[in-house]
């Protein structure tokens, strides 16, 4: 267990920032912290770095405890904070060597290092241009350059993707990707859903500081959204189509929106609505199977609490 | 769960790390604008005040056997003094070097990620205080050791050994004084998030001491011991609570250091009682030793004073969240 929390807590005055929080994260995991702003991922995320004392509960991250042996913790661990800033009069490559220097790397390592990781995250030409001329995925690269230079073993990103556009945010994900690879235990957290499910191996679902939802992004959805295979069409003329579909079996429920049909199904029965729509005498546009998304996921789940409540 | 007592301690030692960021802020101080302009504002009103200085001095006083001291304090009428001009200087210029060492860290988003390597925040406050006294202390040697060549050129009199020591220890009173702004620099950078109000606070305070402590002190003093007109020794406890209260002040504490260390022929820097002048030899300088001795209590409070504003700024910070 490379992260470990029992009854992790977090109280600011009379606001619970994080409640009662259990997590286990495996070595290797790529583990997502999930929820909307303000629902206690960054708070957790400074709990286990050390960098903000828990109201109660326990916290170990490599076996040690980040209060009491802050240090060691944090020479293996690299943090990546959200709109993560650096000195805009120095240049990258001078960043980079004062965050060396407070790692106490020897001067000839340092070198070594800060010029493969540049090099890794495609900053070698700009590594003697001052900060203020980068744009925020280059400072985000910079930043995830600055994690890897001191080789750790668990990697925490606070909102990698925020404020990237998609391209710079799917370059950005692929090097996150890469990580695994190596080993290296990481933890992020996101309010962008879509865009990190694809890489986490689990996830975990944050609600005004609780963990609500745990597991593989697939498991998830089976569990949450019943059907798990989402069904998309396109089809013309729509009319009648629908309680033909409806009528299939296998079929629980079928959503019209602008550009066509949705269903969802126990079952990956394409051919059979094909089938019917063929046998309708409409035309057949379009007909593919849908990714659960973890957005719906969300939505669904807190549908069903309100509803519940 | 009983902790147990090594529990409790945090491990490793809290200076790692310090050298590191002491020499990064210090390498930011020397080749930073504010640095720069600091620089050349001093510059000038030393250089001017050292001029004007010796002028009077080579019209006025053909014998003394403390020229060197005199240059620091002598001056000609529009221009103040030497050491007037850098005991009105170097408090701006600390409060300069110090109002945004933590809120800038706040401000451009850097403190999370330094504190996020494997170092305490007690180095990150020590090393950004000692690089700010250590890059004060350098300006102040370079204009001490200008001053001191200005004043041989324009003079052409070697100073003493006593001399010397008397400018070095005024040297170390100055840097005390200078300390003291810096720590005050240091606590408003804690305490406010923006660094415009910070160096405002700063400045407030540092204003509060120069020109309203004074008035505070005497109206204090006429409230605690008033005066009787039929009770003489009322008079002196008067003259005796004013000026304990104006010794709160850094300001009073520096200029009486600066008065003894400078100025051989005081003696004593309360009021002096007629009978306690018998058989003194009026006019006559005090040795190195004495003078010293008689600043001893004021160079005290002045670094007492300064390490008492880290400690606040230190307990401020500990407690201070990351996150903004």
């Amino acid at each position: 267990m490379v992260i470990e929390t029992q009854g992790l807590t977090k109280r600011y005055g009379k606001v619970v920032a994080v409640d009662g929080l259990d997590l286990r994260i495996e070595a290797g995991e790529v583990y997502g912290l999930l929820g909307p702003n303000g629902s206690g991922k960054t708070t957790t995320i400074l709990m286990l770095l050390g960098l903000t004392e828990p109201s109660a509960g326990t916290v170990r991250v490599l076996g040690l405890d980040p209060t009491r042996e802050p240090l060691s913790l944090k020479k293996q661990v690299g943090y990546l904070p959200d709109s993560v800033g650096f000195y805009n009069e120095m240049t990258a490559w001078e960043n980079l060597a004062y965050t060396a220097r407070l790692n106490g790397l020897p001067r000839d390592l340092s070198r070594i290092r800060i010029e493969r990781v540049l090099q890794r995250m495609g900053l070698a030409e700009v590594a003697h241009r001052p900060v203020s001329a980068f744009s925020r995925g280059m400072r985000q690269r910079l930043g995830l350059a600055e994690v890897l230079l001191k080789e750790p073993r668990v990697v925490v990103l606070d909102e990698p993707t925020l404020g990237l556009d998609p391209e710079a945010a799917q370059e950005f994900l692929k090097m996150i990707q890469s990580l695994k690879a190596e080993g290296i235990t990481v933890l992020l957290s996101s309010h962008l859903l879509h865009q990190v499910q694809t890489i986490c191996d689990r996830v975990g679902l944050f609600h005004k500081g609780k963990l609500v939802l745990e597991g593989r992004v697939e498991e998830l959805a089976q569990r949450i959204l019943g059907g798990a295979y989402r069904i998309r069409l396109e089809a013309t003329p729509l009319d009648g189509l629908v309680e033909r579909l409806q009528a299939l079996p296998e079929v629980s429920r079928v959503q019209t929106d602008t550009r066509g049909l949705r269903l969802e199904a126990s079952l990956d029965i394409r051919p059979q609505v094909a089938r019917t729509v063929l046998e309708a005498g409409a035309a057949l546009h379009s007909l593919s199977l849908e990714q659960p998304s973890l957005d719906e996921v969300y939505a669904r789940y807190f549908q069903e609490v309100r509803h519940a409540a | 769960m009983q902790p147990s007592p090594n529990k409790l301690r945090r491990e490793g030692s809290p200076w790692t790390g310090l050298w590191a960021v002491f020499f990064k802020e210090m390498a930011d101080h020397l080749s930073s604008t504010r640095m720069r302009i600091l620089e050349v504002l001093i510059l000038f009103s030393a250089v001017g005040a050292v001029y004007a200085g010796a002028q009077t001095l080579r019209q006025t006083i053909g014998e003394d056997p403390f020229l060197l001291l005199r240059v620091f304090t002598a001056a000609q009428d529009p221009l103040p003094s030497f050491v007037a001009f850098l005991s009105f200087f170097l408090p701006l210029a600390a409060i300069a070097l110090g109002f945004d060492a933590i809120n800038g860290e706040y401000n451009r988003n850097t403190l999370s990620r330094i504190l996020a390597q494997p170092i305490y925040r007690d180095a990150l406050l020590w090393g950004k205080f000692l690089a700010g006294l250590a890059t004060l202390a350098l300006i102040l040697l370079a204009l001490f050791l200008l001053v001191v060549g200005l004043g041989l050129v324009f003079l052409g009199v070697p100073p003493g050994s006593e001399e010397v020591g008397r400018a070095l220890l005024f040297l170390l009173a100055t840097l005390a004084y200078t300390g003291v702004w810096l720590g005050v620099a240091l606590v408003t950078s804690v305490l406010f998030r923006s660094a415009a109000t910070s160096a405002l606070a700063a400045i407030a305070v540092w204003l509060f001491f120069a020109l309203f402590w004074g008035i505070i002190a005497q109206l204090l003093a006429q409230a605690v011991a008033p005066f009787d007109p039929f009770d003489p020794e009322s008079e002196l406890r008067q003259t005796e609570a004013l000026l304990a209260f104006s010794r709160l002040s850094p300001n009073t504490l520096y200029a009486e250091a600066i008065q003894v260390l400078l100025n051989p022929g005081i003696r004593s820097l309360g009021p002096v009682l007629i009978t306690q002048l018998q058989g003194a030899l009026l006019g006559s300088p005090l040795p190195l030793g004495q003078s010293f001795l008689l600043a001893w209590p004021q160079l005290t409070g002045l670094i007492a004073l300064t390490l008492l504003l880290f400690a606040l700024a230190y307990v401020l910070f500990q407690r201070r969240e990351v996150r903004a």
